[in-house]
């Protein structure tokens, strides 16, 4: 359905609308406070522009000296081309190496692989292990913000999810009663798994490494205690150095929640000694990507959800509302790419003010892709055609100027004259909670032209 | 020295809607030291079709206004969005026709025109109210007439600073000083559940602010909050910096 | 052809104009008391610190502890620190050290800007102690403070396979209601001992 048609459901709560409103704006200010003790936050923010740059202007080297340095240290790296063989690469590793429970932290990768059903489908149980994220495994959602997975839900609401499958008491909602009950539910879950699979924050080409960076200190626990360990990654997970991640460590945490730093960066250099550690590079139309002017920077994107914290769209309508695996501004240009079709009506699910941009920590064009997105569509015909009709019809008035003063004289004339159900009604989508403009009897052009003829005489 | 010669551009909704601020805008300009000329055969700068993603239907109109301008030494326009669309948005239109990077360099916003060009340092009015300063975007975060909350530096405004130089005005605190009103253009109308929740929740933070006449550099945003303002009957009044400038009063309902 | 190969001729096919990596040789934030910015900084973050002049006055501040005192499986690898009554290194399957209470272990280095700090699994067999347990204390020199992350990479290098993790305030999650609770999966606190005179 079009982001319009479920946001306008979203915001008919208009309680449970500003809450999340107040919700997500909490966590855009703990981004400003955060952001503000840095004095260098700027450039901090080039830097990191700069690296991933230079990252994509020569991925293929990056991606083949990670691979021999992974290699190097006793890892065993695989490629997929797309989704498909994602999944039945991740499959076989665990089938060949008999595992019936699987622990997963926080990836969006596997999200956008559907790689849980995958798995599912055939025997493997996975549990995933990030609060937030089992929380919506438990009701059976997706998350619907990339960080806060359960953002969504009230406290009432995951109380009555952990009765129902956890065995907490009936109507019990405090966070800290509610947390513990889940601390012991993952840690059997932690003891009794038989693999781990994390997602990668950042893989170092100089090193063959990769940290995954967490708060909870599950991805840990997942892999720390089972002998195997598979870790899945976006092509663009890559960066060069080592010290980059000086760079990046400094500007994720705090943009996307205010801390400054994740509790838990986990370097990986290699598998535990007698153990396997399996890396899965994932292209799934990041290449392609890679090739386009416009859209190559949503590639520098490290996943940290400021965007969505911001954007005064997505605080109003909810990750659901976008029906993509990643929601938001940064969601709303990654979604067209798969499917222009589809998500067509994303890059117009926002009112271009610009603020996703200047908080997006890699100095995406946030905005200006969602703009370009608009172009491609409309040029691709997917665009609704009483849009096309409209702004046809008006581009013409507007060449037109003798077309354009008498639409303009005709509307301020006519208007005022008639009954209010008439020029308020279903029809008018302006005038649903807005009063029209006046309709002054004078346009500015006739004002003026009067103006300098009383000035002439 | 000659005064500057100034290409008034006025947006088709202030045009048609809002003459007031057109006319607020001409003697504003005169009075601080500009002779305005308004080329009458302008009218759209094409911004809502390329915001749409029409750039055919956008091209010509941007041809327009390149011709409409060529010969003005500066362009002024009382509008952020319509500024930040021939600025930073024409190049998809006209890259490489003669006279656009000089179009590009001559046009400006009305608040940036007056403080970096005529470098306005006084305004001799008037206007004892609590002013509550919405911050259009496209003035914003495209032209940098201001600081946004986002970006970590000096604070600066080119309107606040403006303004500072009115007589009797107080400024209100906002909570979120610069949050999008939720106008968008098309969007107003195309995700209209969404864009009135923001102008309302732009108007209740003006309310709690103790904000009685709300102004802003976009008369589009304006138009917006106005509409939500007049439907819900709420006790503020609505002008654009212009007038305010000018030495308007508060209008009356 | 196989993906890999599939992969990188995309890749190259794809290939954007060159594009320089930037030196990072800004002048980064500095602290004229990187103690006291780490200590106040862990403090803010739900972890706490306390300095000590040296080694030997950890035993009492460990019995100053609530969840030392009254915990039952101790582990220690900082020698002199606590009186440990079990051996992580001497299990072979790190599900056993599933009971451990309270664990004393030594960071490497400090991170000013953020109370990170760096620790590795040398000497220890499983790296697992440092999430499952329930109460970490870590014990660092306080003069291995340093300013920024740009520093602390400046003196770390991967050259072998191995493991290390910047460590910064015990486990927490804020999934309900972005209501914080101190102690999610991982230790439910982290006390950094500081140690000012290093034997």
């Amino acid at each position: 359905m079009p982001h319009a048609t479920l946001a306008a459901e979203f915001v008919a709560d208009e309680p449970r609308a500003h809450w999340h409103d107040q919700t997500l704006w909490w966590a855009r200010a703990k981004r400003d406070k955060a952001a503000h003790c840095v004095p260098e936050w700027e450039q901090l923010r080039e830097a990191a522009a700069q690296i991933k740059a230079a990252t994509m202007a020569n991925l293929a080297h990056y991606l083949e000296q990670f691979e021999a340095n992974a290699m190097r240290l006793g890892a065993q790296v695989h490629w997929a081309a797309n989704a498909a063989e994602h999944n039945e690469i991740v499959l076989g590793i665990l089938e060949r190496h008999g595992v019936r429970w699987l622990v997963k932290s926080k990836s969006m990768l596997t999200e956008e692989c559907h790689l849980n059903p995958f798995l599912e489908r055939h025997g493997i149980e996975v549990v995933d292990t990030d609060l937030g994220e089992r929380i919506v495994q438990l009701a059976g959602e997706r998350p619907s913000h990339i960080i806060m997975p359960a953002v969504n839900f009230k406290r009432e609401e995951i109380g009555k999810l952990f009765h129902e499958h956890l065995g907490t008491e009936a109507g019990a909602s405090d966070p800290n009663y509610l947390t513990e009950a889940a601390r012991q539910h993952l840690r059997d879950k932690f003891l009794a798994a038989d693999a781990g699979l994390t997602g990668v924050n950042f893989a170092i080409a100089e090193t063959g490494g990769f940290v995954v960076c967490t708060n909870e200190g599950n991805a840990d626990l997942g892999v720390s205690l089972p002998k195997l360990h598979i870790a899945c990654m976006g092509l663009e997970k890559l960066i060069p150095r080592a010290k980059d991640l000086g760079v990046f460590l400094r500007l994720l945490a705090r943009s996307a929640t205010g801390q400054p730093i994740t509790s838990y960066s986990s370097h990986f250099h290699g598998p535990m000694p007698g153990c396997e550690l399996h890396i899965v590079l994932v292209d799934n139309g990041r290449s392609a990507i890679l090739g386009s002017d416009e859209f190559r920077r949503s590639l520098n994107c490290i996943r940290c959800g400021a965007c969505m914290n911001t954007c005064p769209v997505y605080r109003r309508s909810g990750g659901y509302s976008y029906e993509a695996t990643v929601p938001g501004p940064i969601g709303s240009i990654l979604a067209p790419a798969g499917d222009m079709k589809r998500f067509a009506s994303l890059p117009h699910a926002c009112s271009l003010c610009g603020s996703c941009t200047d908080v997006c920590p890699v100095k995406i064009d946030i905005h200006h892709q969602l703009l370009t997105w608009r172009h491609e569509i409309a040029a691709h015909g997917h665009l609704p055609l009483t849009k096309l009709m409209a702004m046809k019809a008006a581009s013409f008035v507007f060449r037109h100027p003798w077309l354009y003063r008498m639409a303009g004289k005709a509307a301020r004339a006519i208007v005022p004259l008639l009954p209010r159900f008439m020029v308020y009604n279903r029809l008018n989508a302006w005038g649903r909670q807005r009063e029209l403009p006046p309709m002054p009897k004078k346009s500015f052009r006739r004002l003026y032209r009067q103006r300098g003829k009383k000035a002439e005489r | 020295m000659p005064p500057p010669t100034v290409g008034l551009f006025i947006p088709c909704y202030v045009d048609q809607f809002y003459p007031q601020v057109g006319m607020a805008t001409v003697e504003l300009l005169e009075r601080c030291g500009a002779r305005v000329e308004y080329p009458a055969e302008q009218t759209c700068c094409g911004q809502p079709m390329a915001n749409v993603g029409c750039t055919e239907d956008a091209r010509p109109l941007a041809r327009r206004f390149l011709e409409i301008f060529r010969g003005y030494e500066y362009v002024v326009a009382p509008s952020g969005s319509c500024v930040a669309m021939v600025r930073r948005h024409y190049d998809e239109l006209l890259h490489g026709e003669p006279g656009f990077e000089e179009l590009k360099r001559k046009t400006f916003e009305l608040c940036e025109f007056l403080v970096d060009v005529l470098k306005v340092a006084r305004l001799d009015v008037r206007f004892p109210h609590r002013v509550g300063l919405h911050q259009s975007c496209h003035g914003l975060r495209e032209l940098r007439l201001a600081s946004d909350t986002e970006l970590v530096g000096p604070q600066f405004g080119k309107a606040m600073q403006l303004l500072k130089l009115v007589e009797g005005i107080e400024f209100t605190e906002l909570q979120r000083p610069d949050e999008c009103c939720g106008f968008g253009g098309t969007f107003a109308v195309s995700e209209e559940a969404v864009s009135c929740m923001m102008g309302k929740d732009r108007i209740a933070d003006h309310v709690q602010a103790g904000t009685e006449v709300l102004t802003a550099n976009d008369m589009s945003c304006l138009m917006h909050l106005e509409g939500l303002i007049r439907r819900d009957r709420v006790p503020i009044r609505v002008m654009h910096i212009a007038e305010i400038l000018a030495g308007r009063e508060a209008r009356d309902e | 052809m196989p993906s890999k190969e599939k992969i990188l001729a995309l890749v190259r096919a794809n290939k954007p104009a060159p594009a320089h990596l930037p030196p990072l040789d800004n002048a980064w934030t500095t602290y004229p008391d990187r103690y006291r910015q780490f200590a106040a900084t862990l403090e803010s973050i739900g972890g706490r610190c306390v300095a000590l002049e040296n080694l030997d006055a950890i035993n009492r501040a460990l019995g100053e502890i609530p969840a030392y005192a009254s915990a039952k499986q101790i582990v220690s690898l900082v020698p002199g620190a606590g009186q440990p009554n079990f051996d992580p290194n001497a299990v072979d399957d790190p599900h056993a050290l599933a009971a451990v209470d309270f664990a004393i272990l030594p960071g490497q280095f400090g991170v000013a800007e953020n109370a990170a700090i760096w620790v590795t699994d040398a000497g220890l067999r499983h790296r697992a102690l440092y999430f499952i347990v329930q109460h970490l204390a870590l014990v660092i020199p306080a003069d291995q403070i340093v300013d920024n992350m740009h520093q602390a990479y400046a003196r770390l290098s991967f050259p072998e396979a191995g493991w290390g993790a910047f460590i910064s305030g015990p486990s927490k999650t804020a999934d309900i209601e972005q209501a914080l609770v101190i102690g999610a999966h991982g230790p439910r606190s982290l006390t950094v001992f500081c140690i000012q005179q290093v034997q």
